[in-house]
């Protein structure tokens, strides 16, 4: 069977056995156990691209892609405006079909655009170092524990319950590996000395400011390291985790420019204090020069990493999330300082006049009046599910049912892609109720 | 070639008996040449109490990072702030200028267990992995 | 000559790259004491912008432009059309938090990618959650730690070859196992002897590549499985060098319990500069309680979520790399199991084509029928005082991507080949002449090996100052 995949003929392949000296390609097979070669695999007959891109094309019609669905959905993965731009430059396959960039003399481009990504990573959340970017946010958490451990030679762990109970259970899964404990500390308790960092998220996972200085505080004085969760687009606007002193930063990369695509690929946004460049996890590109003088990249501080350190790695990440980096980067670059909080303050202000217009409405009651951002939580008069049903017959994708924390809880996210329009309408189906 | 008044170990560092029961400590020509440029170096700071053939600190160079075993038991005192600022010269000059810890000897009856300089010539001619 | 410069050379206050609606809501005030003094990100045309990029791209190799034999990689031709799929609205537009009767399309299409991948592998079950092959194995090593604790026994190590790629101690570490390493034989499989003394009742698995990094099947694999087993452990695969086996052979027939994927490797998703990839595994039916959550089931006739009974929790807060896995439906529905079969064939065919043309000029170490890669060895070079690593450099001179050098580490002067099977036998054969044209250089001319790559955008790179003075970033102070 010829694909376009195949570049060899027939007759090259009997060129090639014949100058290997063999009569058939199972003979190559020859250390494999007989009963296990050629067996059978149940799988559909191939179909060609024209019919396999039309059933594609039907099976992606059956979902509800926010192009035809107004959607409020946040928690982790944001609808924000990607410019045609970032899809053409990603869509280069000299950018796309290149491997990590070992070789440096054959892969400056990527190197070059890490190395901007990086430095950009460092302006946006005020910290001094950043890697490549790790798989997401909840992994490059879970990461910055295991670090913070390392760190201060501790090995537990603490959360505040504000932190997105998604992201705990990640960290869960990473810190139960090494049988590293992790507490819920709540806002007004101190924090026991024998925990290696606290963990908080800003905004919150309900969408509402933490007073960070005192959190930074409460962490320093317990001898531990904090762990700060951003929100990148929310950088655009409100002062970074950095200038408040926080030891780490990590975030989720995937709403600078990349769709939000069912949930992956994510970026794991990743920046620490300087001091901590030896423990930090992930992949680095530093600058430096060739044999003639001219500026160059390379990976560098490589003996971090599995290839080399192995078992005393400070990770096992190899491939990492390049090329989301690389659409955050172009993203970043589009936007500009003033275009990027041109967005955040779209995502404010449409945000706010949706917070204010339910707070009118009978039976709903803001969960908080602390700062938000783009996200906000609201005591509802009915099950969530139930308001979820009614908002998706009219065509609108409801927040996220929290009613596992707070009572008829839903969390609602209004982005610049919501327009007034979508706004009051969600507001008309949840007067409703 | 390597320093006949030195003493050596399997694990390719050296140490160089001081007068008032010190003694410097480095890494070989060998060592340095396997490892190539030198890029890090973590050494045990001046306080640390190190023991005999136990880790006492690590070396990177660009592409391998290597265990430091102490040749001898002692209290470091000094570290040579020279080569953390400039790894380069454990390539340039492991022997001398590329020196990384001073210790006191705690036990230095130890140093009869240490290879001469003929024993560690004829470690290397030995076809090493 | 070509000019370098960085986003803030261009930069100017003013310019911008993007436009955005003005605000259709009226205001609300903005909390003063929250928000940050300034952001000093570049500021460019969309020109400028795309002149910059465009101009990086330049620079890169791909595979779209040419050979990219890294041995263990797999950097395969990527199908163009896939692209466009994974970018329908109807897959990137959606949440994950959606209602799941408002995403059925691409569950289904989940759903028929896990049974796809158990079939290819010969498992009970997959799960296309972890993100990487990396976060594969770490599933992998946490289910087999699962596995044990439910049988309450107390195994302390993993087994790994000397010939392992460093992920897998490293994944073993980050799950509390002590790592300890088999030794290869002198014909590159494990040596079995030192493995059946190693394998005693604190062994929790043996993680095996298959085949191995030196591109062999080890044909000791049915000995292993009935060994492993024999003592209460866990035969875990490293199902990198797939693409030797897609079609011919599964690894469930191999013996193995598990096994991880690498997307991005076998099954033709672009490799991106460094991802984004994804790792599903399988597993056979002793560990399907433990997969990582959630999977996607049927029930009745619709596609829902599911949480493993005893599983080891969640690797992620999505449910894998949804990009990829399109990509990799796709390429399983155009290739089918006969294709796939020819993948393999393919793949194996080139590897060893290769390997004849080229031994008598580099060391061939295992003299065996390889698999998908083949392992030279520079080490003829070496005596000249000519490296892998000149090599590898000069090897840009001609045009090519190197192979992966160095590893395994078992190899003195490793030279780890992987054509694949989208290579025609032409470009083959030109390579096969620029490695017997260097090696006549490391005879008669090893100076431009010495200070190889000369045709490049940049010359061979100073590796040393930038681990021992780190810039980072343009925004470094120092």
């Amino acid at each position: 069977m010829q694909t376009p995949y195949l570049p060899n003929t027939d007759a090259d392949r009997q060129a090639m056995l014949k100058a290997i000296g063999v009569g058939t390609v199972d003979e190559l097979f020859q250390d494999v156990p007989r009963q296990y070669l050629n067996v059978p695999f149940r799988l559909p007959s191939p179909l060609s691209e024209l019919e396999l891109k039309r059933e594609l094309q039907q099976r992606a019609g059956r979902n509800a892609s926010a192009d035809k669905y107004a959607c409020f959905l946040g928690a982790g993965f944001y609808h924000h405006f990607i410019p045609g731009v970032v899809g053409h430059i990603v869509g280069r396959s000299e950018f796309y079909t290149a491997y990590t960039p070992y070789q440096a003399e054959a892969s400056q481009g990527t190197l070059q655009a890490i190395y901007e990504y990086q430095s950009m990573v460092c302006q946006l959340t005020g910290m001094e170092v950043s890697n490549a970017g790790l798989y997401d946010g909840s992994t490059a958490t879970a990461e910055a524990a295991l670090m913070a451990c390392r760190i201060t030679q501790k090995d537990k762990v603490a959360v505040l319950p504000s932190v997105s109970p998604k992201y705990v259970k990640v960290v869960q899964t990473y810190l139960g590996g090494r049988g590293f404990p992790l507490v819920k500390i709540a806002p007004d308790q101190s924090l026991p000395a024998d925990c290696a960092c606290l963990i908080v998220q800003q905004p919150n996972f309900f969408g509402y400011f933490e007073d960070l200085s005192a959190l930074v505080r409460k962490a320093h004085d317990a001898g531990a390291r904090l762990v700060a969760i951003a929100d990148p687009v929310s950088l655009g606007l409100f002062r970074p985790p950095g200038e408040y002193g926080a030891d780490i930063v990590v975030a989720e990369g995937q709403a600078l420019g990349n769709p939000v695509s069912f949930g992956g690929p994510g970026l794991g946004i990743f920046a620490c204090r300087k001091d901590y460049v030896r423990q930090m996890p992930g992949r680095i590109v530093g600058k430096t020069v060739d044999a003639e003088g001219n500026p160059g990249y390379v990976l560098t501080l490589s003996t971090r990493e599995q290839h080399i350190r192995r078992e005393r790695a400070t990770s096992n990440i190899t491939t990492n999330e390049a090329l989301v980096a690389l659409a955050a980067t172009v993203y970043l670059a589009a936007m500009g300082k003033r275009g990027l909080r041109q967005v955040a303050e779209l995502c404010y202000h449409k945000a706010h006049y949706a917070a204010k217009a339910i707070s009118r409405l009978k039976g709903y009651l803001l969960a908080s009046d602390k700062p938000f951002f783009k996200e906000f939580s609201v005591r509802c008069p009915a099950p969530p599910a139930a308001i979820n049903k009614a908002l998706y017959r009219q065509k609108i994708i409801g927040g996220l049912d929290i009613s596992d924390t707070i009572e008829h809880g839903m969390l609602l996210c209004i982005t610049e892609m919501n327009t007034k329009e979508e706004i009051d309408r969600l507001v008309g189906v949840l007067g409703e109720f | 070639m390597n320093p006949t008044e030195y003493k050596y170990t399997k694990d390719h560092e050296w140490l160089c008996p001081e007068p008032g029961g010190n003694a410097r400590i480095g890494i070989t020509d060998y060592a340095q040449s396997q490892l190539g440029d030198v890029v890090y170096l973590d050494l045990p700071a001046p306080g640390k109490q190190i023991e005999q053939s136990r880790k006492m600190g690590e070396i990177e160079s660009v592409k391998a990072v290597s265990d430091l075993f102490a040749p001898a038991s002692g209290k470091v005192i000094e570290i040579n702030q020279n080569v953390i600022n400039d790894p380069s010269l454990v390539n340039k000059d492991p022997y001398g200028e590329g020196w990384l810890v001073k210790i006191r000897l705690t036990k230095p009856a130890e140093l009869d267990a240490l290879m001469t300089s003929d024993d560690y010539d004829r470690l290397l001619g030995q076809g090493e992995k | 000559m070509r000019r370098h410069y960085l986003l803030p050379d261009i930069s100017q206050p003013g310019k911008m790259g993007g436009t955005l609606p003005a605000i259709d809501v009226p205001y609300t005030e903005l909390p003063g004491e929250l928000l940050r003094a300034d952001l000093a990100l570049p500021e460019v045309s969309e020109v400028e912008l795309v002149r910059y990029f465009l101009n990086l791209s330049q620079l890169n190799f791909g595979v779209d432009l040419g050979f990219y034999p890294l041995g263990s990689c797999t950097m395969k031709y990527s199908p163009k059309w896939h692209e466009d799929i994974a970018r329908l609205a109807g897959f990137s537009s959606v949440h994950p938090y959606q209602p799941v009767e408002s995403v059925q399309g691409i569950l289904q299409l989940m759903h028929e990618l896990q049974e796809y991948l158990a079939e290819i592998t010969g498992m009970n079950a997959a799960s296309l959650v972890p993100m990487a092959g990396a976060q594969g194995e770490l599933a992998n090593v946490l289910m087999i730690k699962a596995y044990h604790q439910s049988r309450r026994e107390n195994r302390i190590r993993i087994l790994v070859p000397d010939t392992a790629h460093g992920s897998n101690p490293a994944t073993a570490a980050m799950c509390g196992y002590e790592v300890a390493t088999v030794p290869s034989d002198q014909n590159g499989n494990v040596d079995f002897e030192v493995l059946d003394a190693m394998m005693d009742d604190k062994v929790a698995a043996l993680t095996l590549t298959m085949p191995t990094t030196l591109g062999l099947f080890d044909p000791q694999i049915e000995a292993i499985d009935r060994l492993v087993h024999a003592r209460g452990a866990l035969l875990c695969g490293d199902g990198a060098n797939l693409n030797s086996l897609l079609g011919k052979v599964k690894f469930g027939d191999l013996g193995f319990d598990c096994v991880q994927l690498n997307l991005h490797k076998t099954f033709s998703t672009p490799h991106g500069g460094g991802g984004p990839g994804s790792g599903p595994v399988g597993v056979k039916s002793v560990l399907t309680d433990f997969l990582p959550t959630p999977c996607v089931t049927r029930k009745a006739k619709k596609y829902v979520f599911a949480t493993p009974p005893r599983s080891i929790g969640n690797l992620g807060v999505g449910y894998g790399n949804v990009g990829a896995i399109i990509k990799a439906y796709a390429y399983i529905r155009s290739l089918g199991a006969e294709g796939l079969r020819e993948v393999s064939e393919d793949a194996v065919l080139s590897a060893n084509y290769l390997k004849e043309k080229l031994k008598p000029d580099y060391h061939l170490p295992y003299d065996r029928p390889c698999m998908h890669e083949v392992v030279l060895s520079g080490k003829w070079q070496k005596a000249k005082g000519v490296k892998a690593f000149d090599i590898a450099k000069r090897l840009l001179d001609f045009g090519f991507h190197p192979p992966t050098i160095y590893f395994p580490l078992v190899v003195e002067e490793a030279l780890m080949i992987e054509p694949t099977e989208t290579e025609s036998k032409a470009t083959l054969d030109e390579f096969i002449e620029a490695l017997k044209a260097i090696a006549r250089e490391a005879e008669e001319n090893p100076e431009i090996l010495h200070s190889a790559p000369h045709t490049t955008p940049v010359r061979r790179l100073d590796e040393a100052t930038a681990a021992r003075k780190p810039d980072l970033g343009w925004h470094q102070k120092d």
